[in-house]
């Protein structure tokens, strides 16, 4: 009974993302290029298109790029979405409905959407960025922003950022409600300053979820692609501002090297499962599955 | 008891100090307060200024001053970005698409939940473990070879190959959320109509479905945003003009040496955003509880 409950989704998952994932390994171990397109058959390789990938110094760029970029916006949306969620507590009635509704509706925004509305506040001629910039007495007329790698990646870790903060903020303001007042009284009386009382009393208590909230921000911010991809069109560099995804299907896509993208997109996929290992022993220690 | 009852919403147990007193009004409070202020403005203006840009005419929205506020509203933008492409064709993909990936999605995760939260069997824990796994495996690796699979299948181009991506990327948490909603509803509920005679699929029907509509609810919002939303496979898939879903039909107005339409792509964003928003309002508390609850507690 249970079996056949389970087989629909199981036969799904297997025939939709098992297979595809199957002959994902195996186009990543074989010849797949132009000739292969129109019909030959194509040879094994072996591990051959992981050392060409490997020992292609782009490759390594990009995998460092894809990292710190991920850091940095794991770091600055955990930290900013702490101190959301702690000033919503914090401030009076009228400023926690106003809170909880603006980041509910930054949440909603689809991504594409999102990244399409930064563009243009970032825009070059029109952009409100550079008007404001200019008006505090910066001369950002014409600026712009999304042709220099750098500043790219700032306005890229803007938006990741400012998408990613409402979940964690609610999450952790949803966790805080469940610190015993008493206890954080207690602190008070025992005259444990702020910084002490948060340090001591409630990471204790938010640990659990601080934890599986970084583990999420990791695995969301190491894939992003809609954000980069849509900037590159904008900005017109990709070649110093590609991140693994979107590396992957420019190779693939782009320069018709099936092959060679496969292989990235399978080092990409390892990366992703070593870090789902520690995702999942955080949720199996805290619940029966 | 005297003293704690003099004490306003009495949380505070006997022996347990009673709450702080009413603060006095210190630089803390002001400095939360413009910390507040400053995250409302932030969080908001883009929303804002899409919606702003929107009703904005051409020679507004090209000025060197931006206009704050759409003093000389036109509803042209929404006219063009009807009239944009394809536009009503790219919203009639996305409903397909999006409708056909709900209802697939609820039927197969109710039957898997009912499966993993009902019976004690060989390979329960494997199989939540895979479906855990499959959740984290990045969609964007994929997109290489499911091009490949379904293009051998000949569901290139098709509402069926898109909806049968989406349905495998959302499968694993609708199923993991449904799971727990099945589970909250008492196994001895079910057990209590059986003995009153009904079968076991009758009392699930009977007691159960109604007692977990809300958790289908949730679950099935999730998916139509998700499946709404989506662009990387949209975009790999759907390749030809009116074969697009609204996320790909939106970067039409980016292409071009032109140079971009903004006041079209503003219109365009908040059509596509507003049914997620409305979506997403009805349910997104009941989405953060059940994630807190799940690690906090237990």
């Amino acid at each position: 009974m249970p079996y056949a409950l389970l087989l629909p989704a199981a036969l799904v998952l297997a025939l939709v993302l098992g297979y595809p994932f199957a002959r994902l390994v195996v186009l990543s171990m074989q010849k797949f290029g132009l000739k292969q397109q129109f019909g030959a058959p194509p040879d094994w390789v072996g591990a051959a298109n992981y050392t060409t990938i490997l020992q292609d110094t782009q490759f390594w760029h990009v995998l460092y790029r894809t990292v710190g970029f991920c850091f940095a916006a794991v770091v600055l949306t955990m930290v900013l979405g702490m101190l959301v969620a702690l000033l919503t507590r914090r401030v009076g009635r009228v400023l926690r409905l106003a809170l909880i509704v603006s980041l509910l509706l930054a949440w909603a925004m689809p991504p594409l959407s999102a990244t399409v509305v930064w563009q243009w506040l970032f825009d070059t001629q029109y952009g409100l960025v550079n008007w404001l910039l200019t008006a505090l007495g910066g001369d950002f007329h014409g600026h712009s922003w999304l042709t220099n790698p750098w500043s790219f990646f700032g306005v890229a870790l803007i938006i990741v950022v400012w998408m990613g903060i409402p979940f964690v903020a609610f999450t952790l303001y949803a966790g805080l409600t469940q610190v015993p007042g008493e206890v954080l009284e207690a602190a008070q009386l025992d005259g444990a300053n702020a910084w002490q009382r948060f340090r001591h009393v409630i990471m204790p208590f938010l640990r659990p979820v601080v934890l599986i909230l970084t583990a999420l921000s990791v695995l969301w911010d190491f894939r992003v692609f809609t954000q980069i991809y849509v900037l590159q069109k904008a900005g017109g560099i990709s070649r110093d501002t590609n991140l693994l995804g979107v590396y992957a299907y420019r190779v693939a896509f782009g320069e018709n090297k099936f092959d060679l993208g496969a292989a990235v997109a399978v080092v990409m996929v390892l990366i992703t499962l070593g870090f789902t290992v520690f995702y999942l022993r955080q949720i199996t220690r805290q619940e029966e599955l | 008891m005297s003293t704690l009852s003099a004490v306003p919403r009495t949380t505070a147990r006997p022996g347990v100090p009673a709450p702080r007193p009413k603060k006095r009004p210190r630089v803390g409070d002001w400095a939360a307060n413009t910390a507040a202020v400053v995250v409302v403005l932030i969080a908001i203006l883009p929303v804002y200024w899409m919606i702003n840009t929107s009703f904005q005419r051409g020679v507004d929205i090209q000025s060197d001053t931006p206009h704050l506020l759409p003093w000389n509203a036109t509803l042209n933008n929404y006219r063009k970005a009807f009239a944009q492409g394809e536009f009503l064709h790219a919203l009639r993909n996305s409903l397909t698409v999006t409708l056909l990936t709900v209802a697939a999605a609820l039927v197969l995760a109710l039957l898997a939940a009912v499966a993993l939260s009902r019976f004690r069997f060989r390979g329960r824990t494997g199989f939540v473990v895979t479906v855990l796994i499959v959740q984290m495996v990045p969609a964007e690796a994929m997109v290489i070879s499911l091009f490949k699979v379904l293009d051998g299948w000949q569901l290139v181009n098709t509402a069926l190959g898109l909806t049968l991506v989406y349905l495998v990327f959302v499968l694993p948490f609708t199923i993991w959320t449904l799971r727990g909603f099945v589970a909250g509803v008492p196994v001895e509920l079910e057990e209590a109509a059986m003995v009153d005679g009904c079968s076991r699929f009758q009392a699930f029907r009977r007691i159960t479905f109604p007692l977990m509509a809300p958790g289908l609810v949730a679950t099935g919002t999730f998916a139509f945003i998700q499946a709404w939303n989506e662009f990387t496979f949209a975009l790999v898939l759907m390749n030809k003009p009116e074969n697009q879903t609204l996320p790909v039909w939106l970067q039409t107005f980016n292409e071009g040496a032109k140079g971009t339409d903004w006041g079209g792509v503003m219109a365009g964003s908040t059509l596509m955003a507003i049914p997620v928003i409305v979506f997403f309002l009805l349910v997104q508390s009941r989405m953060t509880e059940g994630l807190v609850a799940g690690a906090v507690k237990g």
